[in-house]
């Protein structure tokens, strides 16, 4: 997916001094977006990922139930408790704002860092090249040799806390072990790559003839031709980590009460499906949701970029 | 061909090294092993010496590694550390687990492989027809379904189907506490109806997962050959579509697909992870949780080394594969 931006690779740091060629990346980035919204699907899983963020953050104070136990348990979705109660008389509205706000929280941090570390760490281990390259790669290939899960799950275990007072289950520990982990891998690899092409270019060439420092070059020249690939590797990362965390929760190592996430609501009333059914469907439509769109939204975004593709190339999402 | 493997396995070595490393790191920061023992009631001094120097946790870290990773590669992984009559060799338990893990995975990889690569090609030969976007709707549908929100529901539609089996005056059929006890044996239709109950949902559950996988990096590759340049040539020539189709484009748009699915294992005993705790298999992922959720380092580090050995010798495979079948990279 190189050389996306049309009409190819150019040198953006070069393009801002003059007024004409700052239009034509406007205009480039226009275009962008008016193929974004056209794309149904995307636009679809842009407003509905919108309503899950409205969901999740300003539900608390729309809904002002609150999780208190003291309810009736066990009551079926009613007026009063639009997803009913559950063993203990929590609300289940409540308690599904607040599992998908964790939720959200875990998936959009881990993104963030992920992203940042791995698109530093791929541009300087293709840019440099030699030892710091050795390192970066290396690195990936022995975090690739043990699964994902079992990485995670050992750290997960551990007692640290990122969060003082708080114990290791804490939303924000799990999301940074996610991210520090195991999300990273594939967009340092994929930048790598692309760099690796990249800082062979002229405008590069050119950039350093001119006296331009590392940082810059990397930073100002190279990157802002791999946005593209840097954004939709986020988009799709948000909607693994959100799969990935649950799992995790679901097998009772990831977040701990009270940073309740869908995961863990889900292993809670996992054997009241038949019983209680109502626990288990609407944590579960949640998470499917959330990453539903985040993935229309990623495919939209590839679809906008690359010029030459029509239809949709979906990658492994897991 | 020869020297190559040779020469990637040698490499191989410095990697597994390393990964006994982390493998060691990630347990030791995991804290003290008998933690939970000691609360469990009031111990003597002598106990608890006696307990470390057991698990040889009375030595400093480094001399700790040493034994251990000795050990472990003259075949002694040590045992459970947990004091009781509980105490297991890790290594016997590592095989039996992955012996109960590989007969689930290995039939399911096989199905989702088969049947991603069908749907995969006809996906992509008959692009934007019905056929196609229903694929592409299931896939979807797929990669956005947590894994064990699926085997969650699968085990319960199994329950749901036993109960209506039994209501026709059949038997429970699924089963969803693990596979077949060992020493089991009966008639061939006894046999049949056994294991197929107990491999039918986990199977079922693994096989949808990799099968979206499949399937689209399947229907990617295809659409690139078959918009290929020589791919035009051979209709040019006049050859039948089938023989297009087949010998010129499905030959080389299987080669990312047979890569992917010999990189994957890691993704796969992630996902067992998760089938064999919802159904009960005791296998190689749900050792693992129970492992971790004891503290159990030598048993954590034994099951770590033993799927990174398992994901190196598939990376070997899938560039092995890789030259057998694209002719035009030559290793040696």
């Amino acid at each position: 997916m190189t050389d996306v931006l049309t009409p190819g690779v150019t040198d953006p740091a070069a393009a801002e001094p003059g007024a004409f060629a700052g239009t034509a990346a406007r205009r480039q980035w226009r275009t962008i977006a008016d193929r974004f919204l056209r794309h149904r699907a995307a636009m679809a899983g842009l407003v509905l990922f919108a309503l899950l963020l409205v969901f999740a953050f300003l539900g608390p104070v729309i809904w002002t139930a609150g999780l208190d136990a003291g309810g009736e348990a066990k009551v079926p979705p009613s007026a009063a408790h639009p997803f009913g109660t559950d063993r203990i008389g929590h609300d289940m509205l409540a308690s599904i704002i607040s599992g998908t706000r964790y939720s959200l929280q875990i998936a959009l941090v881990v993104a963030g860092v992920s992203t940042a570390l791995g698109v530093v760490l791929g541009a300087l281990a293709g840019y440099l090249g030699g030892w710091v390259d050795q390192a970066v790669s290396r690195m990936i290939d022995l975090i690739l040799v043990i699964p994902q899960l079992v990485v995670v799950a050992v750290l997960a275990r551990n007692s640290f806390s990122v969060v003082p007072g708080q114990t290791s289950s804490n939303w924000l520990t799990v999301a940074l072990i996610l991210a520090l982990t195991a999300s990273w891998l594939p967009i340092a690899r994929t930048i790598r790559g692309m760099v690796l092409s990249l800082r062979e270019k002229e405008f590069v060439e050119a950039a350093l003839a001119s006296g331009a420092s590392t940082s810059r070059i990397v930073f100002r020249h190279i990157l802002p031709n791999t946005i593209d690939v840097i954004i939709v590797n986020a988009t799709i990362t948000i909607a693994q980590a959100v799969l990935l965390e649950s799992a995790l929760s679901f097998i009772g190592l990831g977040v701990k009460r009270p940073d309740a996430s869908l995961g863990l609501i889900i292993n809670e009333n996992k054997n009241e499906l038949v019983t209680l059914p109502w626990l288990f469907w609407f944590p579960f439509v949640l998470i499917v949701l959330i990453s539903l769109s985040v993935n229309f939204i990623g495919d939209g975004l590839r679809d906008a970029f690359d010029p030459r593709q029509k239809r949709v190339r979906t990658k492994a999402a897991r | 061909m020869l020297r190559f493997i040779v020469r990637r396995l040698l490499i191989a070595i410095p990697l597994l090294v390393a990964a006994s490393f982390l493998c060691f790191a990630l347990t030791t920061a995991m804290g003290d092993p008998l933690g939970d023992w000691k609360l469990q009631r009031p111990r003597t001094e002598a106990e608890i010496a006696a307990a470390y120097q057991r698990i040889g946790y009375d030595k400093p870290v480094l001399e700790r590694y040493v034994n251990w990773a000795g050990g472990f590669v003259v075949g002694d992984w040590k045992t459970t550390v947990t004091p009781g009559n509980g105490t297991v060799d890790v290594r016997e338990e590592v095989t039996r687990a992955v012996w109960v893990t590989a007969r689930l995975v290995v039939g399911a990889e096989i199905v989702a492989l088969l049947l991603g690569m069908m749907v995969g090609v006809v996906g992509a030969v008959r692009q934007y027809s019905r056929f196609d976007y229903a694929a592409t709707g299931v896939a979807f549908a797929l990669f956005a379904m947590p894994l064990f929100c699926l085997a969650v529901l699968l085990k319960f539609g199994g329950i749901e189907l036993n109960n209506w089996l039994e209501g026709l005056g059949f038997g429970r059929w699924i089963v969803t506490a693990g596979p077949p006890a060992e020493g089991f044996s009966g008639g061939l239709f006894e046999r049949l109806y056994a294991y197929s109950g107990a491999y039918i949902l986990p199977t079922l559950c693994l096989v949808a997962i990799q099968f979206a996988v499949y399937s689209r990096f399947q229907r990617a590759s295809m659409l690139d050959t078959l918009n290929a340049d020589y791919v035009r040539t051979a209709r040019a020539k006049g050859l039948s579509p089938a023989r297009v189709i087949f010998r010129h484009a499905y030959r080389n748009a299987l080669i990312p697909v047979i890569t992917v699915f010999a990189l994957n294992l890691g993704v796969v005993i992630s996902g067992a992870v998760i089938t064999e705790t919802v159904f009960g298999w005791r296998g190689l992922g749900q050792l693992i949780v129970d492992a971790i959720l004891k503290k159990e380092p030598w048993l954590i580090q034994g099951v770590m080394m033993s799927t990174a050995i398992f994901i190196v010798l598939f990376n070997l495979i899938a560039d092995v594969l890789y030259a057998r079948l694209d002719p035009r990279i030559r290793y040696d």
